[in-house]
């Protein structure tokens, strides 16, 4: 007879702050009594960094992965060798979220290279002829908000063949101009990006125009430090021949995970690039980037 | 057996009952008896609940028809809810609330739905593009923060499963990609019902992603009512979900705020709104938020005003003007859905509708046009849907100065006619007929090329048939419209937009400007039989013109009505419009008729709904018909001109021959017509008259055999000997009456009522006992021995096949005794005037007296035999009830001073008392009769009768 362990958040979204309270409960559920060696429950919050293989070749980012960085980690011992009873037993716990010297809780982020992560496993010792019990819960953790008031600092760009840089043959591009501006690229993380855009002429038919988020993370190592630019989503916001000089908004929400504030630490780096991209009917591909700087408000 | 003397009119003085004039109270079984009840009582709602004053007057002669100036129970709701007491507060704020939303009086989608699906067809082949599993992770990815790890792995091994199975289906014709996209809907509902929500959001997706292709632009508008289908149903299974989260402990109110929602439910809310912010594409992920709106009630209270501007603001994006502004459609249906009281939005919708207008004719557009050969005009149809449901949202309940400025904006748009159309479809119609001479102006000025006139004059005529224009300007709006409508030169166009405008003419002109249309019409028609494809839109127009000349003296009066009808040369749809003019003739025509114009007209229609009639006619087709013509011919009067009356029975006797309930309403009428005469003549006839009532007499003694009805033919030779009678038709009478006995035999055991077999024992008793009443009044014929009708008819009684084991026959002979009871009287219980009766012709001669008592013998006897036969066990309880009734017609009809008369009704008593059967109530009430007679002078011997009758109580 099978039993089964799981564990509950108290928060349905299962989102923490540093210095609060990690509450739920280890739930057991079994037709009969089980007898177990001890339960206990680990929370650990950890920052896997792992070099890509583009920027510091692949045996070396075989080897050479950076040892990871432990944020937190508690250990408790739920209940004692014992039996548990049949039927649905539930054991509250609680993990005061502090950490210890000069460290910070970083905020969950789901990265390529980067990847900050907080765990809650909960293990269940059994005899040997009964398997080892376990469950594993990831729970997010947010920074606390910034004091300082965030001050909107919105961008106008204008794209005409003329400002584009990197561009092979400036006399086989049509003529084009479009203008546009961002609300603001200090963003705060819950609010979506905002702006507009405006075609304001095209010689050619515009086909799509996508908003690409970008993550750009920096590991530092023993050879220096390895950057990497890569696309978190991509958002079309017009598709299509759209209507001159009718502005076009602009939006796109963070996605949850994937982005994080902007951070800045000694071993890695974290940031966010925003790029506007115009793709002409004639496949032309037009990109104005923007840097983004990401917080909590 | 000797019959008692009669003194009838004083035995009427004794027996009637107090004459009390009877009042009509307020009192009636049929009547509901609230009404009356509560006016009485709450004085101060009086006249709240509703009109049903007439029960109490007495000048309604019938309680019936004094029911139906009442109301009746169903309206009396609905007028007790409409005028309730003063609202509280509670109600006028609800009220107010209630502004805000859809009322009924807004054409709901779902009306909408089926017309474009009718309308906007192909034959071209499409494709469906699915790319299932093309956008791997990123939407699993993204759902694994909320959902367990199991449900995580298992998502991934369906991705797995469809990883690639991106497939293309060419080639599909109309009805098989319906069939794709209905299977898709399932193939949603599965995933849903089986928990795979991530799989229904991709296949929402890939459905939303369909809309962004224009390939075979025909079918766009069929193809969006299909996909938003699936969209709708993805956005209630969502919605249903997150609310089924929050019902513990108990449902949500429908009035909730998202403070009553629960953390997981928000946090699968806020889980969704994520996903779909995710997804690449502009257009399913505008879509799928659309289809979501009403989830933001969930997260923040004022989510959804938040949203729409949004939403709105987005489809700018869209460059294609057909995919935006479908898009736009979509986005209203939802809001006036889910939040109709954010009027803004729907207005700026319609503002950003028209600030991209001009991209419909740009370049971009006219590529696609060419390359898939499809004309302006009819491209330029496809956004109508769209627009008109838009000018529909915006429009409804909004203030006329929005209208205004609406309509202003858009004639400062050059090109304009597709705008004007919708404007003219989905506006107020009064605001559209104020304006119709402007309106006219403004088509006018449209351009030729682009988006067809006549759909404009179309649009306008529409409006015009439910409002009116001021009165000055309607000759001219006519004659302006039909200028145009007349150089359409599509058969099919001409019809739809004359049709239209058939009640616009018909509304507000004679029928000189009707007939004139309809000339028009006819011309435009005829041509290479155009009408036989527009038969529905003609129909229609004679529907029109029915709704409004109610006259027919005008109605044929029109020269062409007549030769408009004959363009409907398919018989079905010609007995469909001649019903339709019969029904109206019967509805609405209160006085009758001999204008012959009428009468050719209406014999002709009614001929032909006659000649549709053959063997594969239901029956109650049959019946309506009938119906309707018997409404015709009750509705023809030629006054006193009688004779002209009677050969219209005989045209139409001709004329519809097939039915038989016409017929019978024929000979009822011929029957009327000769009382009618004979009062006319107040009752004695010139010779003339006579000449003519025989004539009647003989189209019905003609008529009645062709009937099939056997009930019919007795019931009808029984009326019409009486008629004849009536009239002193002697040997007309008789003939009838013979024929009636002489048909009697025919009588079939058991006939069909209603489809079902039931014995016609009960008929044939009614009729006979009919028949016997009638021939009390019925002289000898002086060649024919005494009674001899009553003799035939008894005789037809002997022979006849009775059922086995029926005492029918008895009943017969035992009713036949009152009879001879009464014509053994010395003066008659009735007569009829001018017409010698058997109390004249015989003078109360003994020898005709004896023979009455010899008949009645003979019936006594055979009764009595009958009585023995029913001596065994079984019918011991037939035998009493039949002694008893014997005895009955005895005590009342018979005279009990004769000693054998009067030891048979005693010893008839003991038999029906013998077993105990008989009801010893009637036996009381029987013996109490006797006694109450028998204090009358010449009724002394009853007492004695008394004495020796005991009653048998059942111990």
């Amino acid at each position: 007879m099978s039993a089964s362990l799981d564990i509950r958040l108290k928060r349905a979204n299962k989102v923490y702050h540093e210095g609060e309270v990690l509450a739920g409960v280890v739930a057991i559920v079994s037709k009969e009594a089980v007898q177990h060696q001890g339960i206990t429950l680990t929370m650990e919050g950890i920052v896997n960094l792992q070099l890509s293989s583009k920027s510091v070749g692949v045996f070396e980012a075989f080897y050479n992965s950076v040892k990871p960085i432990q944020l937190i980690t508690s250990n408790i011992e739920v209940v004692k060798q014992g039996k548990v009873p049949g039927g649905k037993t539930e054991i509250p716990f609680e993990f005061p979220l502090h950490t210890k010297g000069n460290k910070v809780l970083y905020e969950t982020y789901h990265g390529v290279f980067v990847n900050i992560q907080y765990t809650l496993r909960c293990d269940m010792k059994r005899s040997l002829l009964a398997k080892d019990l376990s469950k594993t819960c990831e729970f997010m953790v947010h920074c606390l908000p910034q004091k300082a008031k965030l001050q909107p600092t919105p961008v106008d760009f204008t794209i005409t063949p003329e400002t584009l840089q990197n561009v092979r043959e400036r006399s086989l591009l049509p003529k084009f101009l479009i203008r546009g501006h961002l609300d603001a690229t200090n963003c705060v993380i819950t609010k979506p990006l905002t702006g507009e855009l405006v075609v304001e002429s095209s010689d050619v038919a515009i086909k799509s125009i996508e908003l690409q988020l970008v993550r750009v993370e920096t590991c530092g190592c023993a050879e220096g430090y390895a950057r990497d630019a890569t696309e978190i989503q991509n958002i079309q916001i017009a598709e299509g021949d759209v209507c001159h000089s009718l502005p076009i908004p602009i939006y796109m929400v963070f996605p949850r995970l994937f982005t994080c504030p902007t951070l800045e630490t000694i071993n890695f780096k974290v940031e966010f690039e925003v790029n506007v991209v115009i793709v002409l009917h004639d496949e032309h591909l037009i990109t104005e980037n923007f840097p983004l700087k990401l917080c909590r408000a | 057996m000797h019959s008692r003397a009669r003194r009838y009119e004083s035995e009427l003085q004794s027996c009637g009952l107090e004459v009390a004039p009877v009042e009509f109270s307020d009192y009636h079984p049929l009547k509901s008896i609230t009404v009356t009840d509560s006016k009485s009582r709450r004085g101060a709602r009086k006249g709240s609940t509703s009109s049903s004053s007439s029960s109490s007057s007495s000048v309604a002669p019938d309680p019936l028809s004094s029911m139906l100036d009442g109301t009746d129970p169903l309206s009396m709701f609905a007028a007790a809810s409409a005028s309730e007491s003063p609202p509280t507060l509670s109600q006028s704020r609800k009220r107010r609330e209630k502004e805000d939303e859809v009322g009924v009086d807004f054409e709901p989608w779902s009306s909408k739905r089926g017309e474009i699906l009718a309308r906007f067809t192909t034959t071209e082949k499409l494709s469906i593009n699915l790319f299932m599993g093309s956008e791997k992770g990123k939407a699993p990815s993204l759902a694994s923060s909320a959902v367990s790890e199991k449900v995580r792995t298992r998502l991934e091994e369906l991705d797995d499963l469809e990883e690639g199975s991106q497939r293309e289906l060419l080639n599909l014709s109309q009805q098989d990609y319906v069939n794709r996209i209905e299977e898709l809907n399932q193939s949603l509902k599965e995933a849903w019902a089986s928990d795979q929500k991530v799989k229904a959001l991709k296949i929402v997706i890939q459905c939303s992603k369909l809309l962004s292709d224009t390939a075979v632009i025909q079918f766009y508008p069929s193809k969006f009512v299909l996909i938003t289908d699936i969209l709708d149903t993805f956005g209630r299974l969502v919605y249903e979900r997150i609310w089924s989260m929050c019902s513990d402990p108990r449902p949500l109110p429908d009035s909730f705020t998202a403070d009553e929602v629960n953390d997981t439910a928000k946090e699968t809310c806020l889980n969704w709104f994520f996903k779909i912010a995710s997804i690449r594409e502009l257009i399913p992920r505008l879509y799928v938020e659309v289809a979501l709106l009403k989830c933001n009630r969930f997260l923040t209270k004022c989510g959804i005003q938040e949203t729409v501007p949004r939403l709105t603001a987005m489809i700018r994006g869209i460059g294609d003007p057909l995919v935006a502004v479908y898009a736009r459609a979509y986005l209203c249906r939802i809001g006036m859905e889910v939040a109709p009281h954010l009027k803004d939005s729907l207005n700026k919708n319609f503002f950003d509708l028209l600030g991209t207008f001009r991209q419909i004719h740009g370049d971009s557009v006219q590529n696609q046009l060419v390359l898939q050969r499809v004309e302006i005009p009819v491209y330029l149809t496809l956004y109508s849907p769209a627009i008109h449901w838009i000018l529909q949202c915006v429009s409804y309940r909004a203030p006329e100065a929005l209208l205004t400025e609406m309509m202003e904006r858009c004639k400062k748009l050059g090109n304009n006619a597709l705008l004007l159309n919708s404007v003219m479809w989905a506006f107020r119609a009064e605001f559209i007929a104020t304006r119709a001479t402007d309106f006219i102006g403004m088509i006018k000025d449209c351009d030729e090329a682009g988006f067809p006139q006549h759909l404009l004059f179309g649009s306008l005529g529409r409006s015009l048939a439910c409002a009116d224009p001021p009165e000055a300007e309607r000759l001219p709006i006519l004659n302006e419209a039909w200028k145009v409508i007349t150089k359409v030169r599509s058969p099919q166009d001409y019809i739809n937009c004359a049709e239209i405008w058939v009640e616009f003419t018909c509304r507000h002109f004679t029928k000189r400007e009707v007939n004139t249309v309809l000339s028009d019409i006819i011309k435009h028609m005829t041509p290479d039989r155009a009408f036989e494809d527009a038969y529905p839109q003609l129909q229609s127009v004679i529907r029109k013109i029915l709704t409004y000349f109610h006259d027919f003296s005008v109605l044929f009066s029109m020269e062409r009505f007549l030769p408009f009808m004959d363009m409907f040369q398919k018989d079905s749809v010609r007995v469909g419009v001649c019903l339709s003019i019969m029904d109206v003739f019967i509805k609405h025509q209160q006085e009758p008729t001999r204008d012959p114009v009428i009468l050719n007209a209406l014999l002709h229609v009614c001929k032909t709904m006659h000649d549709s009639v053959n063997a594969l006619t239901l029956e109650d087709e049959k019946r309506s018909l009938a119906l309707l013509i018997n409404g015709f011919i009750r509705m023809v009067s030629f006054g006193r001109d009688f004779e002209q009356q009677l050969s219209f029975c005989v045209e139409a006797r001709a004329t519809f021959c097939n039915l038989e309930p016409v017929l019978v309403q024929l000979i009822h009428t011929v029957n009327q017509l000769a009382m009618e005469t004979r009062r006319v003549m107040r009752g004695s006839h010139s010779r003339k008259t006579a000449a003519f009532v025989r004539a009647c007499a003989a189209y019905s003694f003609i008529t009645i055999p062709s009937l099939t009805s056997i009930f019919s033919r007795l019931n009808l030779y029984l009326l019409s000997g009486q008629v004849a009678l009536a009239n002193q038709c002697l040997s007309q009478a008789d003939a009838f009456l013979k024929a009636a006995v002489s048909v009697l035999p025919e009588v079939p055991r058991s006939i069909s009522i209603e489809g079902k077999l039931r014995s016609s024992e009960g008929f044939l008793l009614d009729f006979i006992n009919n028949f016997l009443s009638a021939l009390l009044v019925v002289p000898d014929h002086p060649e024919a021995g005494v009674l001899f009708l009553v003799r035939g008819l008894l005789n037809m009684v002997q022979d006849y096949t009775w059922e086995d084991n029926s005492d029918a026959k008895v009943h017969v002979y035992i009713s036949a005794l009152p009879l001879l009871a009464a014509m053994s009287q010395e003066s008659y219980l009735y007569s009829i005037p001018k017409v010698d009766s058997n109390e004249t012709l015989y003078g109360g001669d003994p020898k005709f007296l004896a023979e009455i008592n010899k008949l009645c013998e003979t019936l006594i006897g055979q009764v009595l035999d009958h009585l023995k036969t029913l001596g065994r066990d079984e019918s011991i309880h037939r035998q009493g009830s039949l002694a008893f009734s014997l005895f009955g017609c005895l005590l009342a009809h018979g005279d009990l001073r004769n000693n054998k008369l009067n030891q048979l009704a005693v010893n008839l008593w003991n038999l029906s008392h013998k077993q105990g059967y008989c009801n010893t109530r009637t036996s009381v009430r029987t013996l109490e009769f006797i006694k109450h007679q028998a204090q009358q002078p010449d009724m002394v011997h009853l007492s004695d009768v008394l004495h020796r009758l005991t009653l048998q109580s059942r111990t």
